[in-house]
């Protein structure tokens, strides 16, 4: 029983900073930019998040930092892919390798440092019912903080104009300039977004994950949250499902090497880039028309004045 | 908002005198470096009136509308809406002030339905929902149906261009921009949006339309101004013009006559399709069924049909880009080669002229030289022992520009750096200069002036006369009439029998472009002769 809530804690734990990242990727998506610097936006954040924490002795300033790291870092990418219209996919690479050398600049004074880890919520009486009752009433400020920004964005997406004015530039932007949308402010503040959460969920690690921190940190979570999008099909609700399936493979990867499975770890790491690999066949065979991704990903546009 | 209504007086039904215009640009300019796209442009446009704004390509038609409607700023000169200057921040000022605009490439998201796309296109003052029944009662008024629900990319080119009208007229215009709306459609849906645009005038709305179609705007517009190279030349009376005197004034000269060579004599069958069916390979494509022809050497066979009927699919199983199953269904010259890759094909001796010039046609980055060597490397002797014969593809350049008056800066620009006539003159004229036997040509004069398309339809009459057999694909009935010997049409895959050019009237083709079928004694006639 003990062993079962304690896995399912790990999961939601491991799964946050997943969720977080992918929400803020989901978005600058779909507004029909590919920012591959997540990971470098992400180890940022780790770094000047744990520097604010330790810093000011306040979870919610390292927090703020992280965000604060991570929308820095991606204005770099939207000055350099929407104001000069460089290659984005190049751009996003090029910023996570950025990231990672600044982060370890950045992090150089405190790698050994400790802090108090973010509290989790306890409710008497809820947090202590058995099994359910940790899981629901007892995590920390960002599991919550995570769910209520993928239903925020779903909302926003789905129910306001703002969502569709968003959704209208990622699908065609041409279409959306010549109706007077202001395409490159919209797609800014969308890569902003991303940065944002990026940042958030990079911040988290340090912050709530492990009290500490060490350079490359986030090993690899960035790419894992773009693989996350994709797998979601660019979609809020299956970006839940997604989030949460890619912790739980992370989570049972060391148990699995705890228990002397004889699955080689190494294959257990794939998983997550496996899955979104058989998803994206299962969707390019299914779909009767229409695109799953948004139409102008990754394209470069100029308006002409 | 307020204070615009306060400004939009009802204007006296059809009196010129005495009032301003609904619109008037004065000196309109705009430059772009050293290129002047439009230069002092003075137009009026007064209520009640349908306004027709003519010229070839690049003659400055679209940036003077993109300058009304805000979209692009001018250099100079002024624009004055009800007898006041106006200086237009962007669309959605010109919308609030009662300018509407129906692109010609649409400005529609086809992953969006189609009540997502009309709110797009307002400011967003109403809720979703109140939209949706405002959106219903304007469809069913102007008899313009739509489903709000369906998504874009299902519908049809007609129907995406219903989205824009009622888009458009859902903001209530005072003044309407179509920016060549009947391009696309068979010449019964032009039928039906001309009685829309004349009920809009009747009620009182002004109308700027774009074309290049003589006759349409002799038979729907009350006046007509035409640029050429970004100048005003003149504004009259369409109706007392001939469409040879309206053309003179958009060319500004005689256009070369294009003349079949008399007695053309047919031969040998040298382009034949058997039974030819193939599955679509992208989730907007068309699935071709059942497609048979014959063509024979000296003969030109005309494909019309409205755009994405399946042509693109046609020739790309033609030219090889995608294999069929059976060899048998494409046979060229006698050899089954529905299996044969492209450059096997061009061996065969076939030549191939796709839609796209830059892109699919040629490399734009590329040099003429090389993207003469792309297509002809195969059989035209440019290359020895697997090295490039630089001088033989130098050669070829030289050769196809004087033979075609392609018009260019250097000896051996980058594609991308001609315009789009000599573009594809040269294009043309590379696939010709092989001596093909088999020429497959899709949309050869699309976006083309009128002097480039006249010598690209004289060369392909010429290389029938040579005795190859030709292909053209066109959406351009008028250039069918002109050059093919028999028309056949493509609607959802399928391909009609093809009617002899003399019995082909528009109606005829009218029809099969919109799916019906011909009686079926007319068709067994048309068939028979």
């Amino acid at each position: 029983m003990e062993l079962v809530e304690a896995i399912i804690l790990s999961v939601l734990a491991a799964s946050t900073p997943l969720l977080i990242a992918a929400t803020g990727e989901l978005v600058t998506e779909r507004s029909g930019v590919l920012n591959l610097g997540v990971e470098g936006m992400m180890i940022v954040g780790a770094a000047c998040g744990f520097g604010g924490a330790w810093l000011t002795g306040s979870i919610l300033i390292g927090a703020l930092f992280g965000i604060v790291a991570g929308t820095l870092m991606s204005l770099v990418f939207a000055l350099m892919a929407l104001g000069l219209a460089v290659n984005q996919v190049a751009t996003g690479l090029a910023l996570t390798i950025l990231g990672i050398g600044l982060s370890g600049l950045i992090g150089a004074g405190f790698v050994g440092e400790r802090i108090t880890p973010a509290a989790h919520l306890h409710i008497p009486g809820l947090t202590d019912v058995p099994l359910i009752g940790r899981v629901l009433f007892g995590e920390d400020a960002f599991v919550y903080f995570s769910i209520a920004l993928i239903i925020g964005v779903w909302w926003f997406l789905y129910r306001t104009r703002a969502g569709l004015i968003l959704r209208a530039c990622g699908d065609n932007h041409i279409s959306a300039h010549a109706l007077g949308y202001p395409v490159l402010r919209i797609r800014t503040l969308a890569v902003m977004f991303g940065g944002a959460c990026a940042g958030l969920a990079g911040a988290y690690l340090p912050l709530a994950y492990t009290p500490f921190f060490i350079p490359g940190m986030t090993a690899g979570r960035g790419w894992i949250a773009l693989a996350l999008v994709v797998f979601a099909s660019w979609r809020p609700g299956r970006l839940v499902v997604g989030a949460y399936l890619f912790g739980a493979v992370t989570i049972l990867q060391l148990h699995a090497q705890g228990w002397g499975v004889g699955i080689p770890s190494q294959f257990m790491s794939a998983l997550p880039y496996l899955a979104t690999v058989i998803v994206l066949v299962l969707l390019s065979r299914a779909r009767t028309g229409g695109s799953t991704a948004p139409a102008a990903l990754g394209t470069v546009f100029v308006p002409d004045r | 908002m307020q204070a615009h209504q306060r400004m939009l007086d009802p204007t006296p039904d059809g009196l010129h005198s005495g009032e301003s215009p609904l619109l008037q640009t004065v000196g309109l300019t705009k430059r772009y470096g050293d290129f002047l796209a439009n230069d002092s442009i003075d137009i009026e446009i007064w209520p009640k009136e349908i306004h027709a704004l003519l010229g070839e390509n690049g003659a400055g038609k679209s940036t003077l509308v993109k300058a009304i409607y805000g979209l692009i700023q001018p250099s100079a000169g002024e624009i004055r809406w009800q007898g006041e200057r106006i200086a237009l921040s962007g669309p959605s000022e010109a919308r609030s002030r009662g300018i509407g605009m129906v692109f010609q490439h649409f400005s529609l998201f086809d992953n969006l339905t189609v009540a997502e796309n009309v709110a797009l296109g307002l400011d967003g003052k109403e809720s979703f929902k109140d939209m949706s029944a405002r959106l219903e009662q304007v469809s069913k008024t102007y008899g313009l149906p739509l489903d709000p629900k369906r998504e874009v990319w299902q519908l049809s080119v007609g129907e995406r261009q219903r989205i824009e009208i009622v888009r458009a007229l859902m903001q209530d215009p005072k003044f309407l921009i179509l920016d060549e709306p009947t391009a696309v459609l068979t010449p019964q849906e032009a039928d039906q949006l001309f009685v829309v645009l004349e009920r809009l005038k009747a009620e009182g709305r002004a109308i700027l339309y774009i074309s290049h179609k003589l006759e349409e705007v002799k038979r729907l517009c009350d006046t007509a101004t035409i640029l050429r190279g970004g100048k005003k030349i003149q504004t009259c009376n369409p109706r007392r013009e001939t469409a040879a005197s309206l053309a003179r004034m958009m060319v500004g000269g005689e256009i070369r006559e294009v003349k079949a060579a008399a007695g053309r004599q047919t031969t040998i069958p040298r382009l034949v399709v058997n039974d030819l069916s193939l599955a679509p390979d992208e989730p907007h494509g068309v699935r071709l069924e059942h497609i048979s022809f014959e063509l024979k050497g000296g003969e030109i066979l005309g494909i019309a049909g409205v755009a994405g009927n399946g042509q693109d699919e046609l020739f790309a199983a033609l030219s090889g880009e995608r294999l069929a199953k059976d060899p048998g269904t494409v046979v060229i010259e006698g050899i089954a080669a529905g299996h044969l890759s492209i450059t096997k094909r061009r061996k065969l001796g076939a030549a191939f002229v796709p839609e796209e010039r830059l892109g699919h046609g040629t490399a734009p980055r590329m040099k003429l030289s090389e993207n003469a060597l792309l297509t002809g490397h195969a059989a035209s002797g440019m290359v020895n022992r697997g090295f490039i014969d630089t001088a033989a593809t130098l050669d070829t350049v030289d050769k196809a520009t004087e033979t075609f008056d392609v018009r260019k800066a250097k000896r051996d620009p980058e594609a991308a750096s001609l315009s789009g006539g000599n573009l594809q003159k040269f294009i043309v004229g590379r696939e010709i200069l092989r001596n093909p036997a088999v020429l497959v040509v899709s949309q050869p004069t699309w976006g083309v002036d009128a002097g480039a398309a006249a010598v690209i339809r004289q060369a392909l009459l010429d290389l029938a006369t040579a005795g190859a057999a030709v292909l053209v694909t066109s959406q351009d009935l008028d250039e069918l009439a002109e050059i093919a010997d028999r028309i056949a049409v493509m609607f959802h895959g399928r391909l009609s029998e093809p009617l002899a050019t003399r019995d082909a009237t528009r109606e005829k083709l009218g029809l099969l472009m919109g799916g019906s079928s011909l009686e079926p004694k007319e068709a067994a006639h048309a068939a028979g002769a």
